[in-house]
């Protein structure tokens, strides 16, 4: 009979416990169904030059990023320090993708902020966000040799993520060959 | 008075026009396909404002999606083709009505294992009680009821 009553104390335990995990997960983040498929195909011109194009077979053959940004974009100015720093110490590429976004705004943004990108390609109707699946800017894919996406970040990458998560990644995406 | 009405009028003109910019601006020839669009964009969440469809919302990505899902009604693909093109980019999440797979098992039969549960106790609950013979009363204590029941009558009726 005690055990019997015990069984709403029990079941609302379970409850909490469903819902406490409930609220740790973040339900703006969509897992990517990219990672492990081949980079989407695209060619656009180039923000700083706009005659050049700028194409998924560029990075093609190295390990590389692809940063989503645009000058409207709050939380990309949060993560712009930490791209800039990165482009100093590290060889990997980062290539942009300059996403709805005015040419003269996004050229004035790296001319203020620096500019991380060994190129950076220009989006105006989003219509190469749509195929990568873009739709929190900042976003940023982590490309290996054979052009497969192995990682995706939803929002600016942080320090934490960049030391525990991109970084080793890099680091073993480095020795496939 | 006449301004409340004013402002109101003016609110209500202002309603109308909004949900007219977000239809009128897709014209097709076709009323088949116009009602295709219309159902398609309606079972379409945006992703960025979750608890939205693409027809609700005023996301500059809804808006792309919109017409995204127009040209290729126009380009001739099935409903189904723009659904896989969506789910390959945005997973099944951008679908409002999930499909029936391995990891939504729980989630589609989720409710009937409840409610079968709950038909369960209710039945085991009620044979219980219909087992459980009511408490019987002996001659003695049945003549006491009816005497006090006697005397309560005669106290209602001098009151």
């Amino acid at each position: 009979m005690k055990l019997r009553a015990l069984i709403p104390l029990l079941a609302f335990i379970v409850l909490v416990i469903l819902l406490a995990i409930g609220l740790t997960r973040d339900p703006k983040k969509i897992p990517s169904p990219l990672i492990g498929k081949p980079a989407p195909q695209f060619s656009l011109p180039a923000v700083l030059q706009p005659q050049q194009q700028v194409a998924t077979a560029d990075f093609i053959g190295k390990v590389a990023l692809f940063n989503v940004w645009a000058s409207w974009c709050a939380a990309c100015r949060e993560e712009h320090p930490l791209l800039v720093e990165f482009a100093k110490q590290y060889d990997t590429p980062i290539y942009g993708l300059n996403y709805k976004d005015q040419r003269a705004d996004a050229i004035r943004w790296l001319e203020v902020f620096g500019n991380p990108y060994v190129n950076s390609a220009f989006d105006l109707q989003g219509t190469v966000g749509i195929d990568w699946g873009v739709y929190g800017v900042p976003e940023t894919f982590l490309i290996d040799k054979k052009g497969i996406i192995r990682f995706k970040q939803i929002g600016p990458i942080t320090m934490d993520v960049l030391n525990n998560e991109i970084l080793p990644l890099i680091r073993q995406l480095e020795q496939e060959s | 008075m006449k301004t409340l009405i004013l402002m109101l009028g003016m609110l209500l003109s202002l309603a109308s026009l909004q949900t007219q910019a977000a239809f009128n601006t897709y014209d097709f020839a076709d009323p088949v396909k116009k009602e295709r669009f219309d159902k398609l964009i309606n079972e379409l969440r945006c992703t960025v404002c979750q608890n939205q469809t693409i027809a609700d919302s005023n996301a500059d990505l809804a808006k792309d999606l919109r017409d995204k899902v127009y040209v290729m009604i126009n380009d001739g693909k099935s409903d189904q083709q723009i659904k896989d093109f969506m789910v390959a980019r945005f997973t099944d999440f951008v679908l409002y009505k999930p499909p029936v797979k391995k990891s939504t098992y729980l989630l589609w039969t989720g409710p009937f294992i409840m409610m079968g549960l709950a038909i369960v106790f209710l039945i085991a609950y009620i044979r219980k009680r219909t087992r459980t013979p009511s408490p019987s009363i002996d001659e003695h204590d049945h003549e006491r009821v009816q005497a006090l029941l006697k005397e309560q009558q005669k106290d209602t009726r001098n009151d």
